[in-house]
């Protein structure tokens, strides 16, 4: 009996994807390339197999091409890039993005095992780094890379200080301020135990003892922890602006020359707990808002938050892959309007690179075979193949997002409503001072100095400071869990106030994919061929549909490709000339058509036929409609108004559709509207609604894991997450409120303060409690508040 | 009760004790990276001893 032949698909020992040929075989392991055995084989020598004991295929694919390392001899370039170095010994971090399991970790520790030249290397897991220390005499740094390439674990080398800046956040002496002023804080509590009780007349002593030790742990909380709000008060008030810091900086120091004053001539406690509970507070609410600023940056950084995709090919086969996952070497295929998301050689096609997003400079470029396009431009024009040479920076993209060119003009007008309060905080505070000195004077000329210096102590803007951040820090957070990404912070209270929302139609309201698409009159295989060779080098939905429709075609060489927003594409391939599109663009006027989106196509001026798509709508378009009596909802298209019926449904009346919009049209609709005094929400893909996006208050791109981030959008929302837009709304509402709120407790806490210090019978027991008691009540309000709104809105 | 001033002179000086030494261990990057070690401690010593085969070379290469 022969046994049956089992075919089983082997997977490689190293990376784990499979193996196409038998060819790569040792000690009984197989692997799927030249570049995997290689290291297997370097491992085994120096016996660091556990490397594989601890995880299944812990390895990175290594089918790369040769690199070159030389220009690491360069002393330039190597003082560029290392820590420290001395006569015998050099310390170096690099930045090794694959690292991604515990296998790497304890292979890469043991790299003084695999050359004694090296004494230790240290892994810092999160933020993917190597701290090596090692002998320049017997090992270079060229050969130290070389060393790390074999085995997998290239380094990014960049002298762009990517090391530099990831580390700086912990350069910040921040914990140590925290740590004096918390120490200072304990031992004056203590030390004021005796105050609060009573001190008898026999212990007279102890009380001015007492005092003077407190001044004395007081010194370093002021001039060294609280030193920070001086100095930014300062600046602040140097550039005639009245920031949180200038009423904090002005209770610090009010707080001090008070205590100093009454401990050595009125032979009272003084304030000193007050001050150093105030300084411990404020700078762990800065740590923590740093923290979580950190974490939010961190996420977006390293685990890729962005639904961003690029299509990669893999043996001539197009392959989506989220961006998080691209490494050098690839070849990438980016197309009309989509971004190129990382540093690339140009290999085929017509590169002509728009750098606006970069530069600024909307004139596209014109890139030959070979050179090198930034990340960042976008191409216009036919679709083009690129190699990778440099690995993708999430933060590299949201910097660009975050960059000044895009920053809208209004940011700058309206302001928060936490620059609002402060402003007038400070103003109203020393309005209240005065004139509680002022009224004590004719009397009391000490009682008003008290109540003067009382009403400064005791009013604490600690909401502002505080609540805020800690809000909006946790509402971004809830947001991005629901695959909604904002730009920053102040997206959210512009979110808040909108009253109007303009929708886009096809890619927004309408599904990228799933749609019933119909080929009309009878197409040979060579007009086959031409439109799909046309269709593949755009992004846009129905472009997208038509590919997929017509399958695996020959790909034919594109000479001229133009594609007009709104309208169609004109290409020319070989002796054919092409037009595909609209009515307008194929035969020069509008047609009588079908209740249907209809797409035309001329081929020399011969129409072979037509195709006609129609639509599925977004899961939860009815929840989108349903905000209708609250908002008003606008749909402004690009197409004809077949779909008028159908789309009636959901917005109501007949005059909130509006059809055939060009670009420029939809962006004046949206002026319009606000010079109407309405607040303008966008939605749209991103594609041919950018300039609306801009020109509204709020622009929100919707993607289905296509590459068309567009940095004029302040929010990046995933299509899966569209049917929540009406909660989402509704939570920013409930930011806000929470904000508002919380601030009104402030007051509270504030009033009853001061109705203590306007009548001079402040004494520090009291203000000792109020102070931590309304930062504590604060802190925990928001906290707990925000956490119920998400689970309210069904966000959590 | 005047011994309360020797009393909180030696508790002070403790407690400052205490405080330099958090921040010479936060200065020497003690807090820097919390997570790696929550890592390192579960991967095995190894048994036996990898052999360097490249140290070997240079060494070799240097004593010419």
């Amino acid at each position: 009996m022969t046994p049956s032949a089992t075919i089983e698909k082997t997977t490689c020992y190293h990376c784990g994807n499979d193996c196409l040929t038998p060819e790569y075989f040792v000690e009984e392991k197989q692997f799927c390339c030249l570049g995997c055995k290689s290291v297997f084989e370097v491992l085994s020598e120096s016996k660091l197999c556990n490397y594989y004991s601890y995880n299944d295929h812990p390895g990175v694919n290594r089918a790369q091409t040769d690199k070159r390392f030389d220009y690491l001899n360069e002393p330039d370039i190597v003082n560029q890039l290392i820590d420290f170095k001395d006569d015998n010994i050099t310390i170096v971090t690099f930045y090794i993005p694959q690292i991604h399991c515990s296998s790497c970790l304890w292979l890469l520790e043991q790299l003084n095992k695999m050359n004694p030249a090296i004494h230790y290397g240290r892994v810092d897991f999160l933020k993917k780094q190597l701290n090596v220390r090692f002998n320049h005499h017997h090992l270079n740094l060229q050969q130290l890379v070389e060393l790390l390439y074999n085995i997998g674990y290239e380094p990014v080398i960049s002298l762009q200080d990517i090391i530099k800046k990831q580390n700086e956040p912990a350069k910040d002496n921040l914990v140590q301020k925290i740590a004096v002023a918390g120490f200072c804080f304990g031992n004056v509590m203590l030390l004021s135990f005796p105050e609060y009780f009573g001190i008898s007349v026999y212990e007279q002593t102890f009380k001015h003892f007492f005092g003077w030790i407190n001044i004395l742990f007081a010194l370093p909380v002021v001039f060294y922890s609280g030193w920070g709000y001086f100095i930014s008060a300062w600046q602040n008030l140097r550039i005639k602006v009245l920031n949180i810091d200038f009423p904090l900086a002005l209770g610090i120091a009010v707080l001090f020359i008070r205590s100093v004053v009454d401990v050595a001539i009125n032979n009272d406690p003084g304030f000193t707990d007050t001050l150093c509970g105030l300084v411990f507070f404020l700078l762990i609410g800065k740590f923590i808002q740093k923290k979580t600023y950190y974490h939010i940056s961190f996420e977006r950084d390293y685990r890729s938050f962005f639904p961003v995709a690029v299509n990669v090919i893999t043996d001539d086969v197009e392959k989506s892959l989220p961006l998080s996952q691209l490494q050098t070497g690839q070849r990438i295929i980016i197309r009309h309007n989509e971004i190129i998301p990382a540093d690339a050689i140009l290999l085929k096609g017509n590169a002509m690179v728009d750098f606006s997003f970069v530069t600024g400079e909307s004139i596209p470029v014109h890139k030959t075979w070979g050179e090198i396009i930034y990340a960042g431009g976008r191409q216009t024009g036919e679709a083009i193949e690129l190699e990778v040479v440099k690995s993708v920076s999430q933060s590299y993209l949201t910097q660009l997002w975050n960059n000044e060119a895009f920053t809208r003009q209004k940011d700058g007008g309206g302001k928060t409503f936490n620059e609002k309060v402060s402003k007038y905080f400070s103003i109203v505070l020393l309005a209240i001072a005065f004139g509680s000195l002022l009224f004590w004077l004719p009397f009391n000329a000490g009682r008003g100095l008290a109540a003067f210096t009382a009403v400064l102590i005791v009013a604490c803007p600690c909401a502002l400071a505080l609540s805020t951040p800690f809000t909006m820090a946790a509402a971004l957070s809830i947001f991005d869990r629901n695959m909604f990404y904002l730009k920053n912070t102040r997206v959210v209270e512009h979110m808040a106030a909108i009253d109007t929302i303009v929708m886009d139609k096809t890619g927004t309201i309408t599904n990228g994919d799933n749609s019933n698409i119909e080929f009309h009159g009878n197409f040979t295989g060579l007009q086959k061929q031409l439109i799909y060779s046309t269709c593949i080098n755009s992004i846009h939905p129905l472009s997208r549909m038509i590919c997929e429709h017509l399958g695996e075609q020959k790909r034919l060489p594109v000479n001229s490709y133009i594609e007009l927003a709104g309208r169609g594409i004109i290409a020319s391939i070989g002796n054919h000339h092409l037009k595909i599109g609209n009515s307008n663009l194929v035969f020069g006027h509008d047609m009588e058509s079908p209740h249907i989106t209809a797409i035309y196509i001329a081929i020399d001026g011969i129409n072979p036929g037509y195709i006609t798509i129609k639509h599925n709508y977004r899961n939860g378009m009815d929840n989108v409609a349903a905000l209708s009596p609250v908002y008003d909802m606008y749909l402004l298209s690009g197409d004809q108004d077949h779909e008028k019926k159908d789309l009636l449904q959901f917005f109501k009346k007949p005059d909130r559709l509006l059809f055939n919009q060009s670009p420029q049209g939809k962006l004046d609709f949206i002026q319009s509207l606000q010079v109407g005094g309405k607040k303008v929400m966008m939605i749209g893909d991103g594609l041919n609604d950018s300039g609306a996006l801009k020109q509204s208050d709020l622009g929100i791109a919707i993607t289905d894991n296509v590459n068309n981030f567009s940095p004029g959008s302040d929010a990046i929302m995933d299509g899966r997450s569209f049917n929540k837009l009406p909660s989402f709304l509704r939570f920013s509402k409930d930011a806000v409120n929470i904000i508002h709120l919380s601030f009104a407790i402030s007051l509270t806490y504030n009033f009853i303060g001061l109705s203590y210090a306007v009548s001079g019978r402040l004494s520090p027991l009291i203000a000792a409690i109020l102070m931590p008691l309304s930062t504590v009540t604060i802190i925990s309000f928001t906290t707990l508040a925000t956490h119920f709104a998400a689970k309210k809105r069904n966000l959590l | 009760m005047s011994i309360i001033y020797f009393l909180i002179g030696c508790s002070v000086l403790l407690a400052l004790i205490f405080l330099a030494a958090f921040l010479w261990a936060q200065k020497s990057g003690q807090n820097d990276d919390l997570y790696t070690p929550s890592m390192r401690i579960l991967l095995d010593d190894d048994v036996n001893e990898p052999i360097n085969i490249i140290g070997k070379e240079i060494e070799t290469n240097t004593k010419k």
